[in-house]
C-alpha cells in the first residue's frame, strides 16, 4: 500500500472516531440522546396535561389527522415537559423549533422525550411526515411565557 | 486490456438502449414533477396539468420515478454491459429481455395507479397509509426483474473465474456484482414487507398490520438502498474517470477493498432512519449508528483515490507544483464530454457526504430529522453524483449500443456545471429551511409560505423561493442534457460494420497490488450476515414486544379507516 494512502486511510479512521467521541461526550455530559422504547406507560386515547412537581408537567399527545391534540400548549417559564406522543391512525411527526425536540408519533406505539424551556416565546411545530391531502396544516405550538397562572392547553 | 471493442449481439444492443432510452422518458416526467414541486411549495401555482391541486400524488411519482424506476433500470443497463464486456462473454439475452420486460411492466403499473391518484404514498409507501395492490405489484415487478438481471451475470461471473483461476476479477465487474449483492440482500427484506404485509392488507386479506415492523423492514431495505444508487457511480468513477482526465486509476486494491466495505456495511445502519422512532432501544440505534460511521469510511478512501487517480492525470497531462493538477483536467474538452458528469457529482458529494455524516450522528439527527434538510442531503446525493453520473453513462451507451456518434456533445459538456449550479442553490435553501423548521414532504405553498394563511411562517420563504430558482435551472440543465440524449438517439445512424463494436474507457491501475484477500465475496458476505443478525434481531424484538396496537389501512383523503 502507498504511504499516503495508508496516511489518508488512517485519518479518515481518526476523523471518524473524533466524531463518534464528540457524540459519546454530548451524550455522556450534556444528556443529549434520542428517543428509546418506552414500557412502563399504558397506552393513552385522550390528551392531558398535568403537573408533576413544582416546574415539571407531564403532557400525554395524540397527533391525528390534520392536527395535534392539544395544538397551543401555554407554560410557564422554567418548565419541563415530560412528552408522551402517540398517533391515532396514520405515522405524524414533528420537530419544536429551537428546541431538541423531534419525534415520530407512529400508531400502536408511545413516543416520548424530556423537553426545558428557559427562554420565554412561541415554539413552533409542524408535522413533518407525510400524513395525507391536509398534511401541510397539521402544527401547533409551545408558547412559554414569564407568568402563566393556569398552564393550558387549547385545541382538544 | 484498455480500449479494447467487444462485439455485444445485437439482441441485446437493443435491449441496452431500450433499457436506457424507456427510463429516460419516465425521468423526464419525475423531473417535470419535480420542477412543478417547488413552484406548489412557493405558492406560485396551486394546480397543474400532471397532478391538478394534488402536490402529493405530483410527489409520489417524481421520487418512484426518479429514485427508485430511473436508477434500477441504469444500475440494470450499466451491468448488461460491463459485465459481458470486461469478462469478454455473451450475454444471455433471453434472460436479459425477460428482467427487462418485467421491470418495465412493474414501473408502467405503479406509474398508472400513481396518476390516477390510488397511490398517493410517496416512494417510502409507510402503512397505515394504503396504496392500491397494483402500486406494490408494480414494484415488486420491478425488483423482481432487477434479480433476474442479476441472476444472469452470477453464472457468468462464475464461468469466468473457473476459467481464470489466480486472475483477479475485472473491477468493473466487481463493482456491479457488489452493486446487486446489496441490492439483493436489502430487497429480501422490502419483499418480506410487500408479500406478506402491505399486498394481502391491501387486497383485504389481513386486516390489521403493525406499522412499526413494516417501517423497520422498509429501512432494512431503504439505507442499502441508497449504495445501490451510489456504487453504479462509484463504478463510473472508479473505472471510467482515470482514464478519462488522462491518468490510471491510482490503487487498484482501494476500489477493491472499498466496494467490499460496502458489502459489509451498507445493511446493518438502516435504524439510522428511525432515530426519532418509537418502540426501538437507544442503545440499538446507537450500534447502528457506529456501523453508519463505518460506511463512511469507504467514502473518505475513495474521495482519496479519485483525488490522487485525478492529480496522477493532471500531471501526466503537465501539471507540475502543489495544486496546479487541478487545473490539467479536461472540464472543458467538448471531445471528453462524459468527464465533466463525473467531476461535478464529485465535488457534489463532498457537501452530500458531509451531509450524511451529520444525519448519522445519532442525537445530531434531532436537529435535521425529517426536516427539509433532508431532501436538501438527498438532492446532494442521489439527485447530484449518482444521477450526473447515470446521466453521462445514459449518453455514452446509448451512442455505443445504438452505434451513433454523440451529437450536440457541447450541450452534454456544459449540462454538468449548469445543473450543479441550480443543485447547490435549491439544497443550501432546503437545508437552511430545514434547519429552522421548515418540515420535508410538505405542500408549504398552501399553508406556511402563504401569508393569507394563520400558519405563515415568514421567515422560511426566503429559503423556499431560492429551491424555485435553483430548481429552475436544474430543469433548464435536463432540458439542455436532453437535447444531446435525444438529438443523438434520433440521428442518423453512421454504423458500419467495425462500428458496430462496444468500447468502455477502462483505467489501468497505477498501483497494483495482488489483493488475494480482497478477491473473493464470500468471507464479507458471511461477515455481513453476522452483523444483520446482530444488529437487527434486538430491533425487531424491540418493535414487536414494544407496540401495543396494529393498524386498519388509511387512505391519504379521511381520517377515518377504510374499514
Amino acid at each position: 500500500m502507498d504511504k499516503s494512502e495508508k496516511l489518508a486511510l488512517s485519518l479518515s479512521g481518526l476523523l471518524l472516531i473524533v466524531f463518534f467521541g464528540a457524540l459519546m461526550y454530548a451524550a455522556a455530559a450534556e444528556d443529549l440522546e434520542v428517543p428509546t422504547c418506552i414500557t412502563d406507560m399504558d397506552p393513552f386515547t385522550t390528551d392531558t396535561l398535568f403537573q408533576t412537581s413544582e416546574d415539571t408537567y407531564e403532557l400525554h399527545m395524540i397527533a391525528r389527522m390534520w392536527a395535534f391534540q392539544p395544538s397551543t400548549i401555554r407554560l410557564p417559564v422554567g418548565s419541563t415537559v415530560d412528552m408522551y406522543v402517540t398517533s391515532q391512525d396514520i405515522i405524524h411527526g414533528f420537530k419544536v423549533e429551537n428546541k431538541n425536540v423531534n419525534l415520530m408519533a407512529v400508531p400502536g406505539a408511545i413516543n416520548y422525550v424530556r423537553v426545558r424551556f428557559n427562554e420565554p416565546g412561541e415554539y413552533f411545530f409542524a408535522c413533518h411526515e407525510f400524513c395525507g391531502a391536509a398534511h401541510h396544516t397539521m402544527a401547533g405550538r409551545f408558547v412559554i411565557e414569564e407568568s402563566v397562572d393556569e398552564p393550558e392547553t387549547i385545541g382538544g | 486490456m484498455s480500449d479494447y471493442s467487444f462485439r455485444f449481439t445485437k439482441s441485446s444492443k437493443y435491449l441496452n438502449a431500450a433499457l436506457i432510452i424507456i427510463p429516460m422518458v419516465l425521468l423526464f416526467i419525475g423531473i417535470y414533477g419535480g420542477l412543478m414541486q417547488t413552484l406548489f411549495r412557493a405558492g406560485i401555482i396551486q394546480s397543474d396539468p400532471f397532478v391538478g391541486g394534488d402536490y402529493y400524488k405530483g410527489l409520489t411519482f417524481h421520487g418512484v420515478l426518479n429514485a427508485i424506476v430511473f436508477t434500477t433500470f441504469f444500475a440494470v443497463a450499466l451491468g448488461n454491459a460491463l459485465i459481458p464486456y470486461s469478462l469478454k462473454k455473451p450475454l444471455n439475452t433471453k434472460v436479459a429481455w425477460a428482467s427487462g420486460i418485467l421491470m418495465l411492466a412493474g414501473s408502467v403499473l405503479a406509474a398508472i395507479v400513481i396518476l390516477m391518484g390510488e397511490a398517493t404514498v410517496l416512494y417510502t409507501f409507510y402503512p397505515p397509509l394504503k396504496a392500491h395492490p397494483g402500486f406494490y405489484i408494480g414494484l415488486t415487478l420491478l425488483v423482481v426483474g432487477s434479480w433476474v438481471a442479476f441472476f444472469n451475470w452470477i453464472p457468468m461471473y462464475l464461468e469466468w473465474r473457473k476459467e481464470n483461476e489466480g486472475k483477479k476479477t475485472p473491477l468493473a465487474v466487481v463493482g456491479m456484482m457488489t452493486t446487486f449483492i446489496i441490492w439483493l440482500v436489502a430487497t429480501l427484506a422490502v419483499a418480506v414487507e410487500i408479500l406478506f404485509m402491505l399486498l394481502p392488507w391491501s387486497l383485504g386479506l389481513v386486516d390489521q398490520i403493525n406499522v412499526m415492523l413494516a417501517r423497520t423492514l422498509f429501512w432494512f431495505f431503504g439505507h442499502p438502498l441508497v449504495y445501490f444508487w451510489l456504487l453504479p457511480a462509484y463504478v463510473m468513477y472508479y473505472v471510467f474517470m482515470p482514464k478519462l482526465a488522462g491518468g490510471k486509476l491510482f490503487s487498484d486494491m482501494a476500489g477493491r477493498l472499498v466496494f467490499m466495505l460496502f458489502i459489509i456495511f451498507s445493511i446493518p445502519v438502516g435504524t439510522h432512519h428511525q432515530y426519532m422512532d418509537p418502540a426501538i432501544s437507544s442503545q440499538w440505534k446507537l450500534v447502528h449508528g457506529i456501523f453508519t460511521f463505518a460506511v463512511a469510511l469507504p467514502s473518505l478512501i475513495t474521495a482519496f483515490t479519485l483525488a490522487a487517480s485525478l492529480e496522477h492525470a493532471g500531471r501526466k497531462n503537465g501539471a507540475t507544483g502543489l495544486f496546479d493538477w487541478m487545473w490539467k483536467l479536461p472540464y472543458f474538452d467538448k471531445e471528453k464530454w462524459f468527464f465533466p458528469f463525473l467531476i461535478t457529482g464529485l465535488i457534489i458529494f463532498i457537501f452530500g457526504g458531509i451531509g450524511g455524516i451529520v444525519n448519522a450522528s445519532y442525537s445530531m439527527n434531532t436537529i435535521v430529522h425529517n426536516t427539509a434538510w433532508i431532501p436538501g442531503h438527498f438532492h446532494l446525493t442521489v439527485a447530484g453524483p449518482v444521477l450526473l453520473a447515470f446521466l453521462g453513462g445514459s449518453l455514452y451507451m446509448v451512442g455505443q449500443f445504438m452505434g451513433k456518434k454523440i451529437r450536440f456533445k457541447g450541450f452534454a459538456m456544459i449540462s454538468p456545471y449548469i445543473y450543479t449550479i441550480g443543485l447547490l442553490i435549491m439544497s443550501y435553501g432546503l437545508k437552511v429551511g430545514g434547519l429552522m423548521g421548515m418540515p420535508r414532504r410538505t405542500n408549504t405553498g398552501a399553508s406556511y409560505a402563504n401569508p393569507d394563511s394563520v400558519l405563515y411562517q415568514p421567515d422560511w420563504v426566503a429559503y423556499i423561493d431560492m429551491s424555485v430558482i435553483g430548481g429552475s435551472i436544474m430543469f433548464i440543465a435536463v432540458v439542455i442534457y436532453l437535447v444531446s440524449f435525444f438529438g443523438t438517439v434520433f440521428s442518423k445512424s453512421d454504423s458500419t460494420e467495425e462500428g458496430s463494436v462496444v468500447t468502455f474507457p477502462i483505467s489501468e491501475p497505477l498501483h497494483d497490488e495482488p489483493s488475494t484477500w480482497l478477491r473473493n465475496f464470500k468471507p464479507f458476505i458471511i461477515i455481513l450476515i453476522i452483523l444483520i443478525v446482530l444488529s437487527y434481531t434486538p430491533v425487531i424484538y424491540d418493535v414487536i414486544t414494544t407496540t401495543y396496537d396494529t393498524s386498519l389501512p388509511y387512505s391519504p383523503n379521511s381520517p377515518v379507516p377504510l374499514r
